[in-house]
């Protein structure tokens, strides 16, 4: 069957089996691998990608499920050829060691950002608790959405 | 993992989706939020050869008020209950339950109505409907049924919805403003089954007797547990901490939880006591006007 999809702003298509599973179209068909695989059984959230700005894991969705919606990846974060305010604190406050989870807390990250723009901790680890991360015990990755939050709130206030 | 090879369909119209049912509904799975069935599809434990997306489909993504009921169409997901303030205030036992449903991702695609018709036995919205007395509405290509919950449930993974029918509502009484309700859930982490969850709904009179309670125990039985016995002990009683005491001593009796690497059966029977005891305080603190 023939997907098309708004992937990270630009319209593309392509041909999917009915069992490609969407984290497979991103990453094979359409050569966007910066969306992990992790546990492949819904766990873990390292897939997740966000399909019209909700997050999803795309290894529980059907890549023919996804024609004629908007996703965002990884690679879609970045604004005008500048990292995003998310990427900049994750690299500032180092909230990331191996890397593997960070695609998806970034994303999760800030479409949560959009909904509470400013968060306490508590509702940060609510958030991210779909994501499992083996590396930082998660004390960065809270700092970083923090840190993302506090720049998102100067650029409005500016 | 990868499925087995399989027909989809995404029908635009509920009458299309409905005839499609009609004609092959046995070699037929419907897709909602796909959170189970896409899961048991790449292990192989369901192998469908065709699966019908109801993704598409308009009108079922609704929370609504009806005669007196809460609706929740086909398409809505746990995360729409969480954030709606309609199910908020029309009732506290779904909407105490709905944060507690696997994790924040998965709350974003999986249904609450999918979850039923799944009907995994630990599931937990199976017992917040037993607690809830809710009704589901069942549709053919030749009309819809209602069902309550209790006959809905069949056995695991199995409920009365037959092969050429799709739930497309279920629904519950709305809490009035002498109601309350809640549900106890204990979890090793977020998105695991319970180790014991707890669902309660109170109602109460004039005179603050208890007029009408639901309770029902999650993980703690082979299916989703609705003990009658400790409904109709609350029924004509004055709450109270020593009733809600006695209410937990029998629903943990009535519980026969199996060891396993989440706990002890004593350890979760000892729970289902707890959970039962304060559900009911916190409902008949919303009931009551107070802090839940």
């Amino acid at each position: 069957m023939k997907v098309t999809v708004t992937i990270n702003g630009s319209d593309r298509s392509a041909e999917a089996e009915p069992r490609q599973l969407l984290v497979d179209f991103i990453r094979s068909t359409l050569g966007l691998t910066g969306t992990h695989i992790g546990c492949d059984t819904t766990s873990c959230g390292v897939c997740t990608i966000l399909v019209d700005g909700t997050p999803v894991k795309s290894c529980t969705m059907f890549a023919v499920q996804a024609d004629r919606r908007s996703i965002t990846t990884v690679e879609g974060l970045k604004q005008n050829g500048e990292l995003s305010n998310m990427q900049k604190a994750f690299h500032q406050e180092h909230g990331l060691q191996c890397g593997f989870c960070t695609p998806a807390m970034m994303l999760v990250g800030s479409a949560f950002l959009e909904e509470n723009p400013n968060p306490t901790d508590e509702e940060i680890r609510w958030a991210i608790s779909g994501n499992l991360c083996r590396c930082t015990g998660y004390m960065n990755i809270v700092k970083s959405i923090q840190a993302a939050a506090a720049m998102n709130n100067e650029e409005v206030s500016a | 993992m990868y499925p087995n090879q399989f027909e989809y369909l995404a029908p635009t119209t509920l009458d299309e989706a409905l005839s499609v049912l009609a004609e092959r509904g046995d070699e037929v799975k419907v897709l909602a939020g796909g959170q189970s069935l896409i899961p048991m599809m790449k292990l192989r434990l369901a192998n469908p050869t065709t699966l019908l997306d109801i993704n598409r489909l308009p009108d079922l993504n609704n929370i609504g008020e009806s005669n007196g009921h809460l609706t929740f169409g086909a398409l809505v997901r746990h995360n729409d209950v969480v954030k709606s303030e309609l199910a908020g205030r029309s009732n506290h036992t779904v909407f105490a339950a709905a944060p507690w449903i696997a994790d924040p991702i998965v709350r974003n695609l999986g249904t609450v109505c999918g979850s039923l018709a799944h009907h995994d036995p630990e599931g937990d919205w199976a017992s917040v409907m037993l607690a809830a007395g809710a009704e589901l509405v069942l549709s053919n290509s030749e009309g819809e049924r209602v069902v309550p919950i209790t006959e809905f449930l069949v056995d695991m993974f199995s409920t009365s919805c037959q092969p050429n029918e799709l739930v497309t509502e279920v629904r519950v009484n709305k809490h009035t403003t002498r109601g309350g309700g809640d549900y106890q859930k204990l979890e090793r982490k977020i998105g695991d089954y319970a180790t014991v969850g707890v669902a309660t709904s109170l109602e109460l009179g004039d005179d603050g007797a208890i007029t009408g309670a639901g309770i029902a125990l999650t993980s703690v039985y082979p299916y989703n547990l609705k003990v009658t016995e400790v409904e109709d002990l609350l029924v004509g009683n004055q709450p109270g901490d020593d009733l809600f005491k006695e209410a937990g001593a029998i629903a943990a009796a009535a519980s026969d939880p199996a060891s396993d690497h989440r706990g002890s059966a004593d350890y979760k029977r000892h729970v289902v006591g707890v959970f039962v005891e304060r559900g009911l305080a916190n409902s008949l603190a919303t009931a009551q006007g107070g802090q839940s």
